[in-house]
């Protein structure tokens, strides 16, 4: 309840200021547009609309979700949360506003896939589904953790991404070749191995960062 | 009545190389005002921050203890209320939604009646609707001690309580740390003859150097 009331502050906070969805709706315009541009008339194959997909979807997250901190940081606000909750309470609160946003974020940017990419054909959903809800939490939970790192280091910006890779790049090459599946109309029974790598990886990163979170969030 | 103490164990902090005090032992009684003075850069808000749990010492322990029993560091911030010039509340909400936000945060009820009389003993009843982006240094300062005083806090401090504040407004600040020091342990850090003249105990952390360097 303390954590969704945190939550409840920032998405608030958010719809004053627009720190980060602003920010978001630039990105996965400019991008998608950008990639439109670049393709022209030329016909891409499916497996690249789907590679494409992720690499979107990375690079909005990196643009939109080290907000959750760097914004307190920058306010000087980081203080006063100290001083009302616990940081289990702040860890979970500023997840649960990153993984609302990253679904919001995601789902646009696959509608727009959807519309705007003929050779993006999904054969099985319910597959690209679990990908899709699996990789959103991996994202949201690993970008909130590394939010939390940056947020107290002086070169915010450029740390974000640098340390993102590495921690992201086995979320996001398993979701590719989840999503290739997904394309190839391969069941969810054989796409087994890759949908226990995701659910694993959900969660290794999920205690790691409430773990790790108490000795990064007091100085 | 609280019965709130805060125990200093031999606490020393160093900022890289810069040694910044050196085995403070200390006990904190309830029912008293403490002042902690010193020089600039002596040590008072690192002091007094490690005392609130905000940064670690570099070794020692700060043990808080209610009714003699020893507080979880992870509860600490549910029996302290906290003044200080580099606390900043959020701009974008009004001063009323801050604290229901905060209220909210910490797991308790907002409670209203509390809230406009501690508005109207700051001065602020009037304004407390409007965004904290529009109020001066001197009422964030004011609305500070609301902030800290909302939740019945049982330890309370206050860092430079005086900064920005006019004399209408120190006034107000001095009475709510003698009525707080009747019952509630308080701390102040400053360096201010006023501040410290409402205090039971001043310790100065340049004699408190000077006496572990002899």
């Amino acid at each position: 309840m303390k954590a969704y009331t945190l939550f409840k502050k920032d998405w608030q906070s958010e719809l004053r200021t627009r720190y980060a969805i602003n920010a978001l709706a630039m990105f996965i315009l400019v991008t998608i547009s950008v990639i439109m541009f670049s393709i022209g008339s030329e016909k891409i194959t499916e497996y690249l609309t789907g590679g494409l997909l992720w690499v979107v979807i990375f690079f909005s997250a990196m643009s939109g979700l080290s907000r959750a901190f760097v914004s307190e940081e920058e306010r000087g606000t980081t203080m006063t949360l100290q001083l009302i909750a616990s940081p289990s309470t702040i860890f979970s609160g500023k997840l649960i506003f990153n993984l609302i946003l990253v679904f919001l974020m995601n789902f646009v940017i696959t509608i727009l896939f959807l519309v705007l990419f003929p050779s993006f054909i999904i054969k099985n959903f319910a597959l690209f589904a679990i990908a899709f809800i699996l990789g959103n939490i991996g994202i949201a939970v690993s970008s909130t953790i590394i939010a939390a790192i940056i947020s107290k280091a002086s070169s915010k910006g450029t740390l974000y991404p640098v340390l993102s890779f590495p921690i992201l790049l086995p979320l996001i090459l398993t979701l590719l070749e989840l999503t290739k599946f997904s394309m190839d109309g391969n069941s969810i029974y054989s796409s087994y191995v890759e949908i226990a790598v995701l659910i694993c990886y959900d969660v290794i990163m999920l205690t790691a960062s409430y773990l790790l979170f108490d000795f990064i969030w007091k100085e | 009545m609280t019965e709130y103490t805060v125990e200093l164990n031999n606490l020393v902090k160093y900022f890289g190389r810069r040694l910044i005090f050196d085995g403070i032992d200390f006990t904190f009684s309830p029912q008293h005002v403490y002042g902690i003075s010193g020089p600039n850069g002596s040590g008072k808000s690192t002091l007094v921050k490690i005392i609130a749990d905000l940064i670690s010492p570099t070794r020692g322990k700060v043990i808080h203890k209610y009714g003699g029993k020893v507080i979880d560091v992870d509860l600490i911030h549910n029996h302290l209320g906290f003044v200080s010039p580099y606390l900043f509340l959020y701009d974008e909400f009004t001063a009323e939604e801050n604290l229901i936000h905060f209220a909210g945060i910490r797991g308790i009820k907002f409670n209203k009646e509390r809230s406009n009389f501690l508005f109207g003993e700051l001065n602020l009843y009037d304004r407390r609707k409007d965004l904290v982006r529009a109020y001066s240094s001197g009422m964030k300062q004011r609305l500070k001690f609301i902030f800290a005083l909302l939740h019945e806090p049982q330890i309370i401090i206050l860092d430079e309580p005086t900064s920005n504040l006019d004399n209408a407004g120190k006034e107000i600040a001095y009475r709510l740390i003698t009525n707080e020091g009747k019952n509630n342990l308080v701390i102040v850090a400053s360096n201010e003859d006023l501040d410290l003249s409402l205090c039971n105990k001043v310790i100065d952390l340049e004699k408190f150097k000077k006496q572990i360097e002899t």
